[in-house]
């Protein structure tokens, strides 16, 4: 079994190689291009720590009150906002938004846009699906959630209002 | 990772201050901050504060509500009792002698803030300059602090949020309140507020350290008379009401 | 008189019907955190107003009995009464699972639930709420081992040292529980010492009405046999509770009066606060004071079997009213921001704030004691800690 997984793990790394300009292939999530200059740090160092870089700097600016930050959110959307193709910007409730490319591949919840926003300073970001939906469109996704949850069918159990 | 080891931008910024950073190994940062030299913009020698004059704040005037909404990007829904306020207009009405008169009322900045004191995760917390904010990070939004705040400063946050201002991040689950234009105020500049009162030439409100005695908000504090909301609780705000 | 044996409860058609019964309101109270995540508590009734709601009047009531739940278990090993020996070791797991339930209401209310790791890792140790969760899971772990020690045979000294740890606990659990209140120096309706004895009178009666009947329904669902005795016994001790608790609100009231910047929030409550001032009088007071006394100590209706059960009803509806009560109306009321004025603003200055409780805040609050129950029966069907044979007969005798 371990060998198994072992051999998987290779199969996968030779079939999405990390490739020299930094974008991935194969079977790896695909990333958006970027504009602008590429990170000092080298994109493998951002990948790996952009949480760390930003948690720092978050503390400090809260409590401290530094805004000569090097790593910030906002800044980020400079070079990594992706483009709706209708002269705005996607925000992170689209699926080609930036950050999702990654963390929807690898199933790790972002909780930055609960708060701040996803898109460059200026844009003026759409309503939220959330606003539009009717009770009825609610009950379906709640039904939708609990038959995925439960199986179907044992979502009438639940109180669906 | 063929990368070699590479500290961040800011940490090398850092460095040249009064911080010594270490470096042991790829990715692992050692970071030690030297003496009591300020880091940020927060400075424990100053108390922001402001000083509202009620007698210059006219009855139908918004301006200081619309530039704080414009500048911190908080708007409602249409609904009332959900909607955020992070400062709202009173008209206040004399029992005695039925005289009328209307003013902002924001977040006080505490001294002593209960707000602070009653967060179970210290999200709700005063900076060194006493400006009182909420650490939204680690708010898990248990509305502990609005039970607790005298002044109904603080709002929740009710529906998901979108398109916020990059000044003021704000989401669904938090609490959230004035926060004395902490954005500006790090640059040197005064909140949104007080910019707009002044520029209706109304001048109701003044901003400015409370711990320098040269001041123009200390002098006026020092020679005319005003009284701190809710001043039974001693929690020496940080705004102060003149003419009241 | 047979030697007390302690049995697992038997797989009946009742037990199950009751178990679906329960996962049912949980499933309820699930769909409802999904849906009040999704819109955020825009859809629930509470407002910038009143911050707390139906959730926390279950959440409170839950965490509030489940300190009085241990009041069996206290009697017999701490104050070393052997008639009540029998029923110690379900009354540590009722007042575990009836935690477990308040818990669970109170942090899927919360604005970001998932936020729960940043609540057990970040505290502010000035704040009570953070004290509150150590006394809550030190409470769990206190009266586990409490449970631990009875169910093994070791010396009774340790069970008694462990009870005696677990009754000091519980009376700390509820007086910060009342703090919570007590110490709001912003609004009239808290703001008062007397907030902590109050939540431990409410304590000791909501928490034995509780124990009562699921001690009752538990025989009965598994067809064995309590004795009238046992049940009229802590039915009489529930009476002096009741009578507790109404003693401490008359005084809570009685001081408020006296005192004049109180009086506006006292005419609230007790005159003019529209459903609060009829939950107060009626539901608080008579059926949840007045009747429960009554019908425990009139000769008449003493006599009658079912009285435990239906003083034990009427006080856990008085217990809920009483904690709306407090909860919701002492945020109704407004504060007097600005004494001498009479305030008016776009943000409710000078109002009574209004509530309107929806489905999900009573979907998510009767799922808490769903699970509170479930957990309950759970333990009863896998742990040994209900006795075959409780009829009076059989109670141990005090030595």
């Amino acid at each position: 079994m371990r060998l198994a997984l072992l051999f998987l793990g290779l199969a996968l790394a030779l079939v999405s190689p990390a490739s020299a300009d930094g974008t991935w292939a194969g079977l790896g999530p695909s990333v958006p291009k970027a504009t602008g200059e590429p990170h000092p740090e080298g994109n493998a160092y951002m990948r790996r720590h952009h949480m760390q870089l930003m948690r720092h700097d978050r503390n400090l600016t809260v409590h401290d009150g530094d805004r000569d930050v090097g790593a910030s959110l906002s800044e980020c959307f400079e070079c990594h906002a992706v483009e709706d193709g209708a002269g705005g910007y996607v925000t992170y409730e689209s699926e080609q938004h930036f950050c999702r490319a990654c963390h929807d591949f690898a199933a790790v919840k972002v909780d930055c846009f609960m708060c701040h926003r996803s898109t460059p300073e200026g844009f003026e970001e759409p309503p939220m699906h959330a606003f539009d939906a009717t009770p009825e469109q609610d009950i379906q996704v709640t039904r939708s959630f609990l038959d995925h949850a439960f199986g179907p069918g044992k979502s009438d159990g639940g109180r669906t209002e | 990772m063929s990368q070699p080891p590479k500290i961040s931008r800011r940490d090398l910024l850092k460095s040249g201050g009064s911080a010594v950073t270490l470096t042991i190994a790829s990715g692992v940062t050692l970071m030690a901050f030297g003496g009591s030299e300020v880091q940020g913009a927060a400075d424990a020698g100053k108390r922001w504060g402001l000083l509202i004059d009620v007698n210059k704040c006219a009855k139908d005037c918004t301006a200081c509500i619309t530039a704080c909404q414009d500048e911190n990007g908080w708007k409602g829904h249409g609904n009332r009792e959900t909607d955020a306020q992070w400062i709202r207009k009173v008209t206040l009405k004399n029992k005695a002698t039925g005289h009328e008169t209307a003013m902002p009322v924001m977040c006080q900045h505490c001294e002593k803030p209960p707000c602070v004191d009653v967060c179970p995760t210290g999200a709700s917390f005063k900076r060194k300059d006493g400006i009182v904010l909420v650490d939204k990070h680690i708010c898990i939004g248990c509305r502990y602090c609005m039970m607790a705040c005298p002044f109904k400063a603080r709002s929740f946050v009710h529906e998901p949020t979108n398109n916020q201002s990059v000044n003021a991040p704000r989401g669904q689950g938090t609490v959230e309140s004035c926060t004395l234009c902490v954005h500006r105020v790090d640059k040197g500049q005064i909140p949104a507020c007080v910019e707009a009162c002044d520029a209706t030439g109304n001048g109701a409100m003044i901003f400015g350290d409370l711990k320098d005695p040269e001041s123009e908000i200390s002098k006026r504090l020092a020679e005319f008379p005003s009284v701190a909301l809710r001043g039974d609780l001693e929690l020496n705000p940080g705004v102060r009401y003149a003419e009241l | 008189m047979e030697r007390t044996i302690y049995r697992e409860i038997p797989a009946t058609g009742a037990l199950w019907a009751v178990a679906a019964l329960l996962i049912a309101f949980i499933a309820g109270a699930a769909a409802s955190v999904i849906y009040v995540e999704h819109h955020g508590h825009i859809a629930t009734g509470m407002n910038n107003q009143v911050v707390w709601g139906i959730p926390h009047v279950f959440a409170i009531f839950l965490i509030v009995a489940a300190s009085g739940a241990l009041n069996g278990a206290s009697i017999a090993s701490v104050f070393g009464q052997a008639p009540y020996k029998p029923i110690a070791r379900l009354s540590a797991v009722l007042a575990m699972s009836l935690l477990i339930g308040g818990l669970a209401v109170l942090v899927l209310d919360l604005g970001r639930p998932d936020r729960l790791l940043v609540a057990m890792t970040t505290y502010n140790f000035s704040s009570i709420f953070a004290w509150n969760i150590y006394l809550y899971t030190g409470f769990l772990a206190v009266v586990a081992t409490y449970l631990a020690v009875q169910m093994s045979r070791v010396d009774y000294a340790y069970v008694r040292g462990v009870g005696t740890v677990a009754f000091l606990w519980r009376l700390a659990l509820t007086t910060g529980t009342g703090s919570i209140f007590g110490w709001l120096v912003a609004r009239p309706g808290y703001d008062a010492a007397i907030m902590a004895p109050l939540f431990i009178a409410m304590s000791f009666s909501f928490g034995l009405a509780v124990f009562i009947l699921v001690l009752v329904t538990l025989f009965r669902i598994s067809g064995r046999k309590v004795g009238g005795a046992l049940c009229h016994r802590l039915g009489g001790l529930l009476g002096i509770f009741a009578a507790t608790v109404l003693y401490f609100t008359a005084v809570q009231h009685l001081t408020a009066l006296y005192a004049a910047k109180h009086a506006g929030f006292e005419r609230f409550i007790l005159l003019e606060g529209g459903h609060f001032t009829w939950m107060f009088w009626l539901l608080q007071v008579v059926v949840g004071g007045l009747i429960p006394i009554a019908l425990i100590y009139v000769p008449r209706m003493r006599n009658n079997p079912a009285e435990p059960i239906l003083a034990s009803i009427l006080v856990i509806i008085g217990g809920l009213a009483q904690i709306y009560v407090i909860v919701v109306g002492g945020q109704a009321y407004p504060m007097d921001i600005f004494p001498g004025y009479e305030a008016s603003s776009s943000f409710f200055d000078g109002e009574v704030a209004r509530y309107s409780p929806t489905l999900p805040e009573f979907a998510l609050g009767l799922g808490g004691v769903a699970l509170a129950l479930l957990a309950v029966g759970l333990a009863a069907k896998i742990l040994r800690i209900l006795p075959t044979n409780l009829l009076d007969a059989n109670l141990p005798a005090n030595d």
